[in-house]
């Protein structure tokens, strides 16, 4: 016996929180299929976003400069760790890369609780949204819909700039083929350097757009690391149509499971994650 | 030289010198063993190797990161003030633990806390730690009921006593009870009996209530017990919403609740999570048109969600720094902590110290660490005439402390007299007539030895 009304709102939920599942996501897995570098730091980068993005929030009381200070403080951040840190373990075996960016993402969340103490932040949402829309089928946050809107939005800039731009046509290039890309004489390192800039844009960017919804702590990220991973095992590591199919799967896989058994959310993830993995194994979109 | 070398000696010279110093090595025996070694009490667990020295290791077992954090520093903090105040023979921890002079027999009490983000195997590995590295004499410390239970059970195979801080679960001294462990906060059972009559009364019989429930232990022993008493009472259970501990978008949850007819809104996740399940209940408009109810409410939950949400809201709390008018140790406690850490303490700080206080005052009385003589101590039905929550005492059958459950109500952001004033207390009800059958959770205690 099935509830139409919930059915509708939830598969409607799982849009929307799919494809914020999803610009993250993008970020991790171009990471990922350029640098081969597993960035397990990118749930630390999320929260950081959402962190710098408050502390600007707080200082001028506009949403937009929030947003873009957001972005653009982890986006340094990732360019940073890039340079300081990672550039140093590409060579390395894969698992001192994961050690790496493990330790980087615990750094940073003590960083930021030495700061900010364990309790949660609150970021307002704009006021010009006002607190609830009744779209008919379901009464909704409006602001998650503002936040879907901006993540689709979003989700095309970075579409745009890896597919109709020259620096976005390297970056796909490198991600098939990092050493045919050196060899043509390009500078790779800049391109990793960039790459992991915009990979981390992404994940503070999301960070601060999410930051009304959820409140923000210093943990905030670990849950989403996890998610996001999983999104990439499905969509396929690498690949940017991917994370978006994934993203989109995951969240109706989550709103949708609770509706029949709330505890199985997450376990269902894990389980067409696993179902994916045996199938095929390179994910929906994956190529290696 | 052989002995054999030389037949025509009876007993060659060597063998009469060693002879003749291990004779005396023999009779200086009792003079250069410690005392302890001589005492009646055989070695368990960390005793006596953990009190050799001038001070007594206190193991601090607690979730510093992850969703319980705050509640866990805080905890963390009562339990060091309590321990500041034995070593400095402080008379708010002596009029609880009245033999105590300075320290716990003597000894000074030093102490280390490690971080186990609420897992239970994390919990495990510190606590293993402290046994090994700093032999500590007991183990303290729990926000998660699952790692309060895990600890229970290690405690009890490692003969080293353990005493949860917060731990709302039946289970803990239910059929995980064991005998080395000891839980004075309140829990599932108490708050709902405490609440449920509340609720009833001022918010009707028959209502429809969905719970939104963290889905270990905890949870689903608030769910059992307070739906075992609102629904004596009249009230129906349309949904249960079980959430994963520490999840952060509950908008699937919501939109079920939402659309399942309830007017009732039962919170019971703890830390983080309750913040962001009645955020995002707020969002989704539930708050619009259900009633909220937090029968076990956490630590910093009105802070961090904001008095609006929280006007008018049935709650229950093992502490609440306005009962110092009832409670004068309390205002004491109250006092001595803002004093050195600049904010009023929440309920997990209150619990820590009782249990530190309670556990001297125990040892004191048993004269000795040796832990079947502390259990027997804490098991001999002692009355504290007084305490941070008044009278309160042991119950020897499940181990779990007697003691009273505050019910509160948000009040009006309008109504507030200080910038503290988040409650009024409606009622403060005493122990023995909330507590369960002892036999009612499985509770079967191990040995002591």
């Amino acid at each position: 016996m099935l509830n139409w009304g919930n059915f509708v709102s939830q598969l409607f939920n799982g849009l929307v929180s799919g494809a914020l599942l999803a610009l993250i996501s993008a970020g991790l897995t171009i990471v990922y299929g350029t640098l081969g570098v597993l960035n397990l730091a990118h749930g630390a980068l999320f929260m950081l976003g959402g962190y710098a993005g408050f502390v600007a929030f707080q200082a001028t009381g506009s949403f937009p400069i929030a947003v873009v200070v957001g972005a653009l403080f982890v986006a340094i951040v990732g360019i940073l760790i890039e340079r300081v840190i990672v550039r140093y373990f590409y060579s390395r075996p894969e698992e001192d890369q994961i050690l790496v960016t493990f330790g980087i993402g615990i750094v940073i969340v003590e960083i930021v609780r030495y700061f900010f103490g364990s309790l949660s932040q609150t970021v307002q949402a704009p006021t010009v949204v006002s607190p609830i829309i009744n779209l008919g089928f379901v009464i909704y946050p409006e602001y998650r819909l503002v936040a879907f809107a901006i993540v689709v939005v979003a989700l095309a800039a970075l579409y745009l700039l890896l597919y109709r731009t020259r620096i976005g046509m390297v970056v796909r290039a490198g991600i098939e083929d990092s050493q045919m890309v050196d060899m043509l004489g390009i500078n790779v390192q800049r391109i990793f350097m960039a790459v992991f800039g915009i990979g981390a844009m992404a994940a503070g960017f999301a960070g601060i757009i999410n930051a009304p919804i959820i409140s923000i702590t210093p943990n905030v990220g670990d849950d989403i690391l996890i998610q996001c991973f999983v999104v990439v095992v499905i969509g396929g590591v690498g690949s940017f149509a991917g994370a978006i199919v994934g993203g989109l799967i995951a969240g109706e896989i989550m709103s949708l499971t609770s509706m029949f058994n709330p505890q199985l959310s997450q376990v269902m993830l894990y389980a067409v994650m696993t179902l994916v993995l045996i199938a095929r194994p390179q994910g929906l979109f994956g190529t290696r | 030289m052989s002995d054999t070398e030389n037949p025509r000696a009876g007993i060659s010279r060597r063998a009469m010198l060693l002879g003749t110093a291990g004779a005396a090595a023999g009779a200086m025996l009792p003079l250069a063993l410690p005392s302890w070694a001589l005492a009646d009490d055989p070695a368990l667990g960390t005793f006596p190797a953990g009190q050799a020295g001038d001070s007594v290791f206190v193991g601090i077992d607690m979730p510093l990161t992850g969703t319980y954090a705050a509640a866990g520093a805080d905890e963390q903090k009562g339990i060091e003030l309590a321990i500041e105040h034995l070593n400095n023979g402080d008379d708010l921890i002596k009029a609880i633990s009245t033999k105590t002079t300075k320290g716990v027999l003597g000894k000074k009490v030093v102490s280390g806390a490690a971080d186990e983000a609420a897992k239970p195997d994390l919990a495990v590995q510190n606590a293993t730690k402290f046994i090994q590295d700093n032999k500590a004499s007991v183990l303290i410390g729990s926000v998660s009921s699952g790692t309060a239970v895990a600890l229970n059970h290690f405690a009890q195979d490692q003969k080293v006593i353990y005493l949860p801080g917060i731990s709302g679960s039946n289970d803990t001294t239910g059929k995980d009870c064991t005998r080395y462990s000891f839980r004075a906060c309140f829990y599932a059972y108490m708050a709902s009996a405490a609440v449920g009559p509340v609720l009833l009364d001022k918010l009707g019989k028959t209502r429809k209530a969905a719970y939104l429930t963290p889905d270990y232990t905890y949870g689903h022993t608030v769910f059992d017990s307070m739906t075992k008493f609102t629904e004596a009472g009249g009230w129906t259970t349309v949904t249960n919403q079980l959430f994963p501990l520490g999840a952060t978008d509950y908008s699937a949850y919501a939109l079920n609740i939402a659309n399942s007819g309830a007017d009732t809104l039962v919170v019971i996740g703890f830390g983080n999570d309750a913040v962001n399940s009645i955020k995002q209940a707020k969002q989704f408009g539930l708050l619009d048109k259900m009633t909220l109810v937090v029968p076990y409410m956490s630590p910093y939950l009105v802070q961090q969600v904001g008095q609006d949400l929280m006007a008018g809201v049935y709650a229950g709390l093992d502490f609440y720094w306005d009962i110092g008018d009832k409670f004068p140790l309390a205002k004491q406690f109250v006092d001595k902590f803002e004093a050195k850490y600049g904010y009023k303490p929440e309920w997990g700080a209150e619990a820590g110290y009782m249990q530190i206080a309670l556990w001297a005052d125990a040892v004191e009385t048993a004269g000795t660490f040796y832990p079947p003589k502390v259990i027997a101590a804490y098991e001999s039905g002692k009355k504290y005439a007084d305490s941070l929550v008044g009278p309160v005492e042991w119950r020897a059958a499940d181990h779990q402390l007697i003691r009273p459950v505050i019910v509160v109500q948000g009040k009006k952001a309008s109504d507030m007299k200080s910038k503290d004033d988040y409650y009024s207390v409606v009622e403060i009800v005493p122990g023995d007539k909330l507590l369960p059958d002892p036999t009612a959770f499985g509770c079967n205690l191990g040995s002591p030895t």
